[in-house]
């Protein structure tokens, strides 16, 4: 489903991020990428998002080399993939419900589908209350609920969470978790990054550990090891 | 994509614009004054351009050439000159002014003076010579109509020349640094026009690249939503089109009272030209460079610096 192919990353000034990578994700996977910062797993997430080019090595999603994608055929795959950040950069100027609306809007779809629902996929993070607040009057967790919800409306292929818990409290940081095993239990693959050692603990599903640039472990079912 | 996905999409641009606009009241109604002002320079400098204008035609009108003929001189012979003076291609106009009415216009001219007029009636018969009025159609060729005044062909059959003075050669230093001022007002004009436009254009620029640039991470997250660059710059642009269309009703709204006041003014000092009926009579030619002026700064503005930030 996904493949990382000897994909190697070397900036400008010489550092080198990821150094001759390779691993594949099979559907229904729930893999939890950690390491130490600076060890290559944002580059990892922006290198599978079209956000950057890698330097050497190819990425594939369902056989399709992301990185011969036309700009347009980029829009369309970005469709596909879920994103949750840590500073859930949700767009401030719109409504909890307008936020979620965008993402179907972007990806073409009719009002009665976003009438429909943008009511539903927040009755699944719970947030039914919050439809017409603006993100400035949300708690960090609710809104990482919202970020939740907008990654899974268009129904993603893959949600990619970048230290989603990274800025929330204990209690919050189980409910996204909880949200993030649910959606993987529905089918969709789920990529986490994380520096939480309990909740890698708690999952007991696959770790990939990765260290200046390299993965140094990749374990079916791993533990959060330092 | 289909007709009707693609009305869909237009609608959701021009709502989302909308809504963006009303909800960043504060910067909205900054980017509106700033664009104000920009449109306000704009208008100021087509009226400063009509006022130039006037007052160039009104001093060019002011400058001729008159050629006095001797008293003997037959009606005939002055006629044949003026027709002469007609066919030359640097001629606009010339008028002739008889004998007898040269002797009516000063004595009105000396109405009041009775020694002058009493010193006429000593004479007895009309000392004045008739007169012609020679208008060029620019002041720089009054020396070739002076030259050819001079020349030859104003001879009479017997010899002698029935002119008796042509004052363009005691008007020549007048005349000659009345043109050159008129050809550089005219030059100093545009170039302050072209100058005064692209400052006020270029700070207009900045401040919507300056309430882009607020929205720059809200770019790079619509982008990995997958947002189409349409889609994402539309609504923006729409922004830009509504600071245009406010600013530039505003600017004509301010422009009434402004050029009504001025009005006054400009009617004493340059005669003749009043602003506020210049404005009134060339409301829509005016109105429609404001607008378009409006729209095209906010719309480009704005495609410009969302561009910038698109490139993720």
């Amino acid at each position: 489903m996904i493949s990382f192919d000897r994909v190697s990353k070397i900036y400008p000034d010489e550092s080198v991020a990821l150094d001759n990578v390779s691993f594949s994700i099979e559907p229904g996977e729930f893999v939890s990428i950690v390491g130490p910062s600076g060890a290559g797993k944002t580059t990892l997430l922006k290198l599978f998002l079209a956000e950057e080019k890698p330097t050497e090595g190819d990425i594939f999603f369902n056989d399709t080399n992301i990185h011969k994608l036309g700009k347009k055929s980029i829009n369309d795959f970005r469709r596909r993939v879920g994103m949750v950040f840590q500073d859930f950069r949700l767009l401030p100027g719109k409504t909890v419900y307008e936020n979620i609306a965008f993402t179907m809007e972007a990806a073409g779809r009719t009002d009665e589908e976003i009438e429909q629902d943008v009511p539903h996929v927040l009755d699944l993070v719970d947030l039914s209350s919050k439809i017409w607040n603006f993100p400035k009057e949300l708690s960090g967790g609710e809104k990482q609920r919202v970020a939740i919800a907008r990654a899974l409306v268009n129904e993603p292929d893959v949600i990619i969470a970048d230290e989603p818990t990274g800025n929330l409290d204990p209690v919050n940081t189980y409910d996204v978790v909880q949200i993030l095993k649910k959606i993987n239990d529905l089918g969709t693959i789920v990529i986490l990054t994380t520096h939480n050692k309990g909740i890698i603990d708690s999952l007991g599903k696959r770790v990939i550990a990765m260290d200046k640039g390299r993965i140094v472990r990749d374990d079916k079912s791993g533990k959060y090891y330092i | 994509m289909t007709r009707e996905m693609l009305t869909t999409k237009l609608r959701r641009v021009i709502r989302t614009g909308f809504f963006n606009f009303s909800r960043n009241g504060t910067v909205s109604l900054a980017s509106v004054l700033v664009m104000t002002v920009t449109l306000m320079t704009i208008g100021l400098i087509s009226f400063s351009g009509a006022v130039l204008e006037t007052s160039l035609a009104e001093l060019r009108d002011k400058i001729d050439v008159n050629v006095t003929f001797v008293p003997t001189a037959s009606e005939e012979e002055i006629l044949s000159i003026k027709h002469s003076l007609e066919s030359l291609p640097e001629v606009l106009l010339v008028t002739y002014v008889s004998r007898e009415e040269a002797l009516t216009a000063f004595k009105e001219r000396h109405a009041s003076d009775q020694a002058i007029l009493a010193a006429l009636d000593e004479l007895g018969e009309n000392p004045l010579g008739a007169v012609l009025n020679v208008k060029a159609r620019d002041p720089s060729q009054y020396a070739s109509v002076a030259d050819f005044l001079e020349g030859d062909n104003t001879l009479s059959q017997g010899g002698l020349t029935i002119i008796d003075k042509v004052n363009y050669f005691q008007n020549k230093t007048a005349i000659d640094r009345l043109s050159s001022i008129i050809n550089s007002a005219d030059k100093l004009g545009f170039a302050l026009t072209i100058i005064l436009a692209a400052i006020s254009i270029l700070i207009a620029f900045n401040t919507i690249r300056l309430t882009i640039y607020i929205a720059k991470d809200e770019i790079s997250v619509m982008r990995l939503v997958g947002a189409s660059t349409t889609y994402i710059q539309g609504p923006f642009v729409v922004v830009g089109v509504i600071y245009g269309v406010m600013a530039g009703i505003l600017t004509l709204l301010i422009f009434l009272p402004l050029t009504y006041w001025l009005g006054g003014v400009t009617e004493s000092f340059f005669t003749g030209f009043n602003l506020f009926s210049y404005y009134t009579g060339n409301f829509l030619q005016i109105a429609g460079i404001i607008m378009i002026s409006g729209v095209l700064i906010g719309a480009l503005s704005s495609i410009l610096a969302v561009r910038k930030y698109l490139k993720v």
